[in-house]
């Protein structure tokens, strides 16, 4: 097995090609937190972009900023943080979910899986915010696509589809992404005493309303103790957060307060204590010390979390919790068998994948290579599919069967 | 700018192809007549016009896939039209190609609050989706300043922006989900009423693809609930400088206005003197900033940019005190196409995008190739995201007039490239920027893009002559050049 650890776009290209002339596959690996994240891979080759690392460009103003790929989120965010900005997409943190203890997560990597926190459903998620990149494509082909400013439609849509492509189409060298103010002030609405049903209800009202809501939760009774905000305790609670200027923030806060006041009994977090819930949340908290239980991610029309989430529990062992207004469902389910993948694909709806989409985040290897970590698609659309990564990677050099067996 | 050689023989089967084309749609859906195919020979780019060999408006999905199933096996090329708005000429006619227009697709086909958002077939103009949302309080987000027109398939295939899209994204910012039908006739769904597609990022390409990979026959958008208020500032300024100056101390500021518009002396004259909107004419350069959200908001933001501006030297400042104030200060910026329309008999819209610290250097640089190409030029700047259109005065009747300005035009698109920016932030490549790709992005660059087009599009028949400078073949796209044997490189650090 050959480690390449290239120190520049050329370097990686070379890497590629020797991997290519070969005709043996490469595993891209930077912080190595999200190894545990898709099929498992068997290649006899490893691509370390570790040292494709460091802010290039960085203009506050302009709303850009240029890395290398691998440059760990923590060093970004500590740059944004001096000028009072943020990566919008909030990205979540699954070391403690994933069983990684070591290692930091990169933008690259948060690029590649596409992820994003709450504040998805107000800012978009990483690939909202990618704008450009350049990568050497699985041809061992160095290009480039989007580009370094805030508005652009030159050219197809690239940095989209390297958005959440797990690195089964190009290995990225450099990423420019938009970054936003950070809010000034937040705070958090707590509506407790809630059943599911009303609570997606509650959800719906409150991002129905005017008052720009930038996380919408809900943690059943089952969900709710691991949390580091002070919940009320065995209560379904509602939580929805509020960002933005002191004036502003204190009228959202006040006026959801009174308009939930009949669905049950509120409070609200201050700035603190909403930082440490949003980031349990993002984090999946709630479920990541459940061991020995396999985790999805569940995605439907927000008017659908409560009723999939109850429909799989009747069937099989779960604990779970809604994000993203209830368009989210988390789902810890215990393992053997195909933990629970046949009974959540066929609640979320049928095989068209139109209703939704489940993936299996957690899982052990042997699970992960048994069930369809993503959701199975169709023919056409999985003929698409593969047509498109034989464009970018002809000889499945590039992540293997990340994603799809045989893509 | 010069279209692919049409294909002789195609055009004398126009006959044929009518006649097949009416036995999968009505027979009055399929137009051959001379006279009536001219109404199609343009979009909003009208300095090129070709009639397109048939055009074909069909009413159904099932009639889309039939008519790519049938150009599919006849190797006749199709060129997808919404309402034919492009200001790029993405929907410019091929005189051996058949036109396939969506304008049938008019119906709202579901509005759900409760998961906010709205399933809309394409021919929906874009207007129209706020519209019949407008009474429960909501709106959908981006707005071109055609959107009483555009419709939504077209923005879904230019990615269409407005003024609002710093704040509230692009088109691809607000999709859900489409329908569309592959060349080969089948019907694709992507996405629904959850978020992120799941597998590629198949929406993501697609929005903004140009019709060059697929039509759209069915699109699901995010609705967003009105803001309680919202409230302008006009501002002026003696310098361009101070004025990029202020919108950086804005941003700086940590705040993203709903809308930041700038407008240069040529534009705000012309708008003035179009619309009445009280624009102050004694000023270089107009800034309007719109803030929306709770009025407590709103007030708190508007007095920090009322401080702001003052301290990057406004020479003039006025804030709206009533809604129909604010609507009259956006009603200049708003006309300002029109209104440059009347000062000349013709104008040419650019598009690109720069980074907002390089405006000043930018605008002095276009103030110079306007004299070089001897043609009036007016401004106006989309100030929060850095697209910037200047607006280029020809009259199409004097003799190389339009050679002139198409020259100033690439002029300034590929100023825009020097500086750090990109040919197009909103209105898309089609034919008007197609052979400046080069500037931007090299062959291999463009090659990968082309391959993308493979995978849809195998033959190339999809909206052929648009966005690619040149056509290459799938086949030899997909050529490997491998050399095996001996590992290439053996310098390279292995551990």
């Amino acid at each position: 097995m050959t480690r390449y650890v290239p120190t520049s776009i050329d370097e990686l290209r070379e890497a590629v090609a020797a991997a290519l002339a070969a005709e043996e596959p490469v595993e891209l690996v930077a912080g190595g937190t999200k190894r545990g994240l898709g099929r498992p891979l068997q290649t006899p080759h490893v691509v370390d972009l570790t040292r494709l690392s460091g802010i290039r460009d960085y203009a506050p103003n302009e709303l850009v900023l240029t890395a290398g790929a691998a440059t760990p989120l923590g060093a970004i965010e500590r740059a944004l943080a001096a000028a009072r900005q943020m990566l919008a997409f909030e990205p979540p943190d699954w070391r403690a979910l994933l069983g990684q203890a070591h290692g930091s997560q990169t933008l690259g990597g948060l690029i590649a899986c596409n992820l994003s926190g709450p504040r998805r459903i107000k800012a978009g998620a990483a690939r909202d915010h990618f704008l450009g990149f350049s990568a050497v494509s699985g041809r061992a082909e160095v290009f480039k696509a989007g580009g370094k400013v805030v508005k652009n439609v030159t050219g197809y849509d690239l940095p989209k589809l390297m958005a959440g492509s797990y690195g089964t189409l190009a290995a990225l060298a450099e990423v420019t992404v938009k970054v936003l103010p950070r809010p000034e002030t937040t705070a958090t609405v707590l509506v407790s005493g809630v059943a599911p049903d009303a609570a997606v209800q509650l959800m719906a009202a409150a991002l129905g309303s005017p008052h720009e809501v930038s996380g919408a939760a809900y943690l059943p009774p089952a969900a709710s103790s691991p949390s580091t905000a002070p919940l009320p305790a065995a209560t379904g609670v509602v939580a929805l957060r509020v960002e933005g200027p002191e004036p502003s923030v204190a009228y959202r806060r006040a006026a959801l307060l009174g308009e939930l006041a009949a669905g049950g009994e509120t409070a609200a977090l201050g700035d603190a204590d909403t930082a440490a819930l949003w980031r349990d949340i993002a984090n999946v908290a709630p479920l990541a010390g459940l061991a020995g239980r396999a985790v999805w991610r569940v995605s439907v029309a927000p008017s659908r979390g409560a009723e999939v989430a109850q429909m799989v529990a009747r069937q099989v062992d779960s604990v779970w919790f809604l994000d993203w207004g209830g368009g989210l469902l988390w789902l810890a389910v215990i393992e053997p068998g195909d933990a629970g993948a046949s009974v959540i694909r066929a609640a979320i709806g049928g095989p068209s994948g139109n209703g939704g989409h489940a993936t299996l985040v957690r899982g052990s290897p042997a699970l992960r290579a048994a069930v369809p970590v993503f959701e199975p698609q169709s023919g056409p659309l999985a003929a698409l599919s593969r047509r498109v990564k034989e464009g970018f990677d002809p000889r499945h050099i590039l992540n293997p069967g990340r994603m799809v067996d045989g893509v | 700018m010069e279209m692919p050689t049409p294909d002789a023989g195609m055009i004398a089967r126009r006959g044929e192809v009518a006649a097949a084309l009416r036995t999968i749609v009505s027979p009055d859906a399929v137009i051959d007549s001379e006279p009536a195919r001219r109404a199609y020979e343009s979009d909003g780019l009208t300095a090129y016009r070709q009639p397109p060999l048939v055009a074909v408006l069909p009413s159904t999905v099932a009639e889309v896939a039939a008519i790519m199933r049938y150009c599919r096996k006849e190797a006749i090329k199709i060129v997808p039209r919404g309402a034919g708005t492009s200001l790029s000429g993405g929907a410019l006619p091929l005189a051996d190609g058949v036109l396939l227009g969506m304008a049938k697709f008019t119906k709202i086909v579901e509005i759900d609050y409760a998961n906010r958002c709205a399933v809309v077939q394409p021919g929906v103009t874009n207007l129209a989706i706020s519209n019949a949302v407008e009474h429960a309080g909501f709106y959908y987000a981006p707005d071109p300043s055609s959107q009483i027109a555009c419709t939504i398939g077209g923005n879904v295939a230019e990615n269409s922006g407005g003024v609002h899209c710093l704040k509230y994204g692009l088109t691809t910012n607000n999709l859900l989900g489409v329908e569309f039908v592959t060349i080969d006739g089948e019907v694709i769904r992507i996405g629904g009423k959850h978020l992120d597609a799941e597998g590629y990022d198949l929406l993501g390409i697609l929005t903004g693809s140009e019709g060059l990979l697929g039509v759209v026959t069915e699109v699901t958008v995010r609705i967003l609930k009105k803001p309680p208020t919202a409230r302008a500032v006009l501002v002026g300024f003696a310098r361009t400088e101070d004025a990029g100056n202020c919108v950086a101390a804005i941003i700086g500021a940590g705040i993203i206005p709903g809308g930041m518009e700038m407008m240069d002396r040529p534009a705000i004259h012309a708008s003035e003197a179009y619309a009445q909107a009280g624009y102050p004419l004694d000023v270089e350069v107009l800034l309007i900033v719109e803030l929306d959200g709770p009025v407590a908001e709103v007030d708190h933001l508007l007095a920090i940019v009322e401080k702001l501006a003052k301290e990057n030297r406004a020479v003039s400042l006025k804030i709206s005190r009533s809604e129909a104030e604010r609507l009259a200060f956006w009603a200049g910026r708003k006309a300002a196409f029109p209104a440059v329309g009347r000062i000349s008999p013709d104008y040419y819209c650019m598009d690109g995008t720069i980074p907002r610290g390089r405006l000043g250097e930018v605008l002095r640089e276009i103030s110079r190739l306007s004299h070089v190409h001897g043609l009036r030029v007016a401004n106006v700047f989309h100030a929060g995201d850095g697209n910037l259109h200047p607006l280029i005065l020809y009259d199409a009747n004097t003799r190389g007039e339009i050679e002139r300005a198409e020259t100033f035009g690439a002029d300034i698109l590929k100023l825009c490239v020097e500086v750090g920016g990109v040919l197009t932030g909103e209105h898309g490549v089609g034919v008007e920027k197609r052979d400046l790709m080069g500037t931007m992005f090299d062959e291999t660059d463009l090659a990968q893009q082309e391959r993308l087009k493979c995978a849809f599009d195998p033959d190339g028949l999809l909206n052929p002559g648009k966005v690619f400078p040149e056509l290459h073949r799938c086949a030899e796209l997909g050529r490997l050049h491998v050399h095996h044997g001996a590992l290439p490189h053996p310098d390279l650090p292995r551990f």
